[in-house]
């Protein structure tokens, strides 16, 4: 057993930091410094750096534009960037719909595709929940049907996050209504500007507005536009969902969100002491400590496993990944909204509305509320936190 | 990075659990437990013969020269079989601090003979006021010719009646609760004023109340005024075998629920059919991940150079640990049912010797607050 990174893996983290210090713009990093999400244009500009030094795709294999590294140095780079803190390379085009493609894709989608997912040319969205499909995914309804050299979809997808953003969104559509649920689903890769598609926006408890309605009026896609076999898009959307292995344990995020939060309750005043010096509140701040170095070392065995046979057996660690992930960001964000006090009160960026006279709160107390709002999601996407309970009594307790 | 076992520890692993297998079943460990002295001679000289008496020790001491990952790899397999022989106490406890406080005459004396398994140890800290604080010691050495006297009581020494030397920590100077003035010194269980009361502990161990009338002290561990870092290493590598240990406990005890679960039938079918119990049994096992992540940490956290650095995270390990046993332990009887709560059944024994080891070196809550009163692991800035 050797627990520890080796020199050339420490080596590799120093030359991301390096990279990072560098070059990421210092107006997007105060931005997520402050808890913000990052704009569209952060993304995209952000996303554009690391393409041209060849790291915006790390999961991708060398021949589409892939960096060929160890699943050590994925991880590395990945905290790397959630520490700094950077954004990440948008999810649903490098993790979610290009491993996809170069799976499952012709070469000619692959061309057409992939270098401009690589670069952030398109934004793409996911059209895989429907109302009346949640955790029961393979019940979607949205229906797609051949005619000539065309597929015309009908239906409703929902919660497509950041559709507003989108150039083009992967669907999950019905091509067999008559077959079992998950055998008559295809993946299709369609054109936000088709005629018949509406999007339209849900505004989240915190007021923010990154999830959406999307709706399919007869719009027209080329057949070509198919990913795989026809009936056979639930293979695509299981090796989507299986890719993701340590993307919800954000073990990075969490450790610079700690951090946030003990430089906060170092300054806040509580019963005339810092916060910092309540022994309520540092023990709640430690336990969450504790099991983020358990989620840490659950991720490097992962990680460990990953590297030495790729045997695509599931390792029990991994599900232990989402659930804890989950809980421990959903922990620190209550306790950063506590540790401001009342001034996490303050609805949005009072500045935005252009009254900034006085100063209404810290400014490192804004979205603070917002943010524990918002990150109940965490346990509910994804895979709820019980299904993936379920998943675990299935695959992993034969249960 | 790598977690997978050596090729020389998967031979060690294997041999032990050989051994386990034909000599440690349940109802052999039993009868183990009902002789007189609380556990089994022939399984003690069984254990040197494989060699994991002398594990730990360097070579040129007469040991193996096996680092701590091996020994907490045996700690695992023996919370598999809730060994009860005085292994723990010897060479893993009693073991590190002659490890890291011996003079090298000493060690080539004991090690050997603990190899051999006829040295027993038995670290005498416990005392009836000190509670987890290892710092906490009214019993006192005084000089005395060329050697120590011990007086003072000493209480809940783990295997305390089996030792054949006790490593006791006493006062040379200060007040009761002073870091400084602590000592470790070497007691013969058989020398004059040593007298030894010795129990059954709710984990089917043994333990021993100690009362130190001028006992004298045949060696001291390093300096006798500095014994409290020896004590604090000791007691580091201790939590990381014992967080080994729990892992064994909570994989077997959680297998047993599991297959309880698939054959007691009720409303005519088995109860890990319901939902309700599924989502309990995958939450034991998130637990379980997580306490054998952080057992590997602990190897590494024990290991730390650094005092502070090492306490911070030896803290961090005992109370992801001592959470994980309490819920596997509480779970695995409340998923059986009334059978658990038998005697005859082995689940209970398992979440018995979890409790126990939880409290063993300083139970989660008295780690959590210490580790909270540091400042916790990740840094402000």
């Amino acid at each position: 057993m050797d627990l520890n990174f080796s020199p050339e893996e420490l080596a590799f983290r120093q030359e991301v930091r390096d990279f990072i210090d560098a070059n990421l713009p210092p107006a997007t990093r105060q931005h997520l410094i402050e808890g913000k999400g990052p704009t569209k244009e952060m993304v995209v500009e952000w996303q554009r750096i690391l393409n041209k030094r060849g790291w915006a795709v790390p999961e991708w294999p060398v021949e589409w534009g892939g960096p060929g590294w160890s699943a050590a140095q994925r991880y590395i780079f990945r905290e790397e960037l959630q520490m700094a803190p950077a954004p990440s390379p948008l999810g649903f085009n490098v993790n979610m719909c290009g491993p996809v493609v170069i799976q499952f894709g012709t070469e000619e989608q692959k061309k057409r595709f992939l270098p401009r997912m690589a670069n952030l040319d398109d934004w793409w969205c996911q059209g895989f929940s429907e109302p009346g499909a949640g955790s029961d995914l393979a019940g979607l309804k949205t229906r797609a049907v051949r005619e000539g050299d065309e597929w015309v979809i009908n239906g409703q997808k929902t919660w497509t996050t950041l559709a507003q953003h989108a150039d083009w969104i992967f669907v999950l559509a019905r091509t067999n209504p008559t077959a079992k649920k998950q055998e008559g689903i295809s993946f299709i890769l369609c054109d936000m500007k088709t005629p018949g598609i509406t999007v339209r926006p849900i505004i989240t408890i915190e007021g923010g507005h990154e999830v959406n309605e999307v709706f399919f009026d007869n719009v027209r896609v080329p057949a070509e536009n198919l990913v795989g076999e026809e009936n056979k898009g639930w293979d695509c959307a299981k090796f989507l969902l299986g890719n993701e292995r340590f993307g919800q344990a954000r073990v990075g995020a969490s450790r610079e969100r700690i951090r946030r939060l003990k430089v906060i309750a170092a300054q806040t005043l509580d019963g005339g002491e810092p916060l910092m010096a309540d022994p309520e509140f540092r023990r709640q701040m430690t336990e969450i400590e504790v099991e983020l170095k358990a989620l840490e070392m659950t991720v490097m065995r992962v990680i460990a496993q990953d590297m030495k046979r790729r045997d695509g057996k599931p390792n029990p660690a991994t599900s232990v990944l989402k659930i804890k992930g989950t809980e421990i960001q959903q922990g620190v964000s209550e306790l950063l909204m506590k540790a401001a006090g009342p001034y996490a009160w303050v609805d949005g960026d009072p500045d935005a509305e252009g009254t900034n006279q006085w100063d209404v709160a810290p400014d490192w107390a804004y979205g603070l509320a917002g943010t524990y709002f918002n990150w109940r999601k965490q346990s509910i996407y994804g895979g709820s936190n019980e299904i993936q309970r379920n998943i675990m009594a299935k695959a992993f307790l034969g249960l | 990075m790598d977690f997978d076992l050596t090729e020389d520890q998967s031979l060690l692993v294997d041999s032990v659990r050989k051994l386990l297998s034909d000599k440690y079943g349940f109802e052999q460990r039993k009868a183990y437990m009902a002789s007189e002295r609380g556990w089994s001679p022939e399984l003690w000289a069984a254990f040197a013969d494989i060699g994991v008496l002398g594990l730990p020790f360097a070579e040129e001491d007469g040991g193996f020269g096996a680092g701590l990952t091996d020994t907490c790899l045996i700690a695992e397999q023996f919370g598999r079989s809730l060994v009860v022989e005085p292994w723990f106490s010897t060479v893993v406890i009693g073991g590190a601090a002659l490890r890291h406080g011996g003079s090298a005459a000493l060690r080539q004396e004991l090690v050997p003979l603990i190899a051999a398994g006829e040295v027993r140890l038995a670290l005498a800290q416990q005392e009836r006021q000190s509670r987890y604080d290892l710092f906490d010691v009214a019993t006192t050495a005084k000089k005395s010719g060329s050697g120590w006297v011990i007086s003072g009581n000493k209480g809940m020494v783990i295997h305390g009646d089996s030792a054949t030397h006790l490593i006791v920590s006493a006062r040379v100077a200060g007040g009761q609760r002073d870091k400084a003035g602590i000592g470790l010194f070497v007691v013969e269980a058989g020398a004059p004023g040593v007298t030894i009361r010795g129990f059954r502990t709710v984990d089917g161990q043994r333990a021993a109340e100690i009362i130190l009338d001028n006992a004298p002290a045949a060696h001291v561990l390093g300096d006798a005024e500095a014994g409290l870092p020896v004590l604090e290493k000791v007691a580091a590598e201790s939590i990381a075998a014992l967080a080994f240990e729990a892992v064994g406990c909570m994989d077997v005890a959680h297998a047993m629920t599991l297959d309880y679960m698939k054959t007691r039938e009720q409303f005519g079918r088995p109860i890990g059919s319901f939902q309700a119990l599924q989502h309990r049994a995958a939450d034991m096992l998130v637990a379980i991940e997580q306490a054998r992540s952080m057992s590997f940490y602990a190897v590494q956290a024990a290991e730390e150079t650094d005092p502070d650095e090492r306490r911070r995270g030896i803290s961090a390990v005992k109370v992801q640990i001592g959470r994980a046993s309490r819920l596997v332990g509480q779970q695995s009887i409340q998923l059986h049912g009334g059978i658990a709560m038998t005697m005859e059944y082995a689940c209970g024994h398992y979440f018995k010797r979890l409790t126990v080891n939880d409290g063993l070196f300083g139970n989660a809550d008295f780690h959590l607050r210490a580790l909270a009163d540091e400042g916790g692991l990740v840094r402000a800035a």
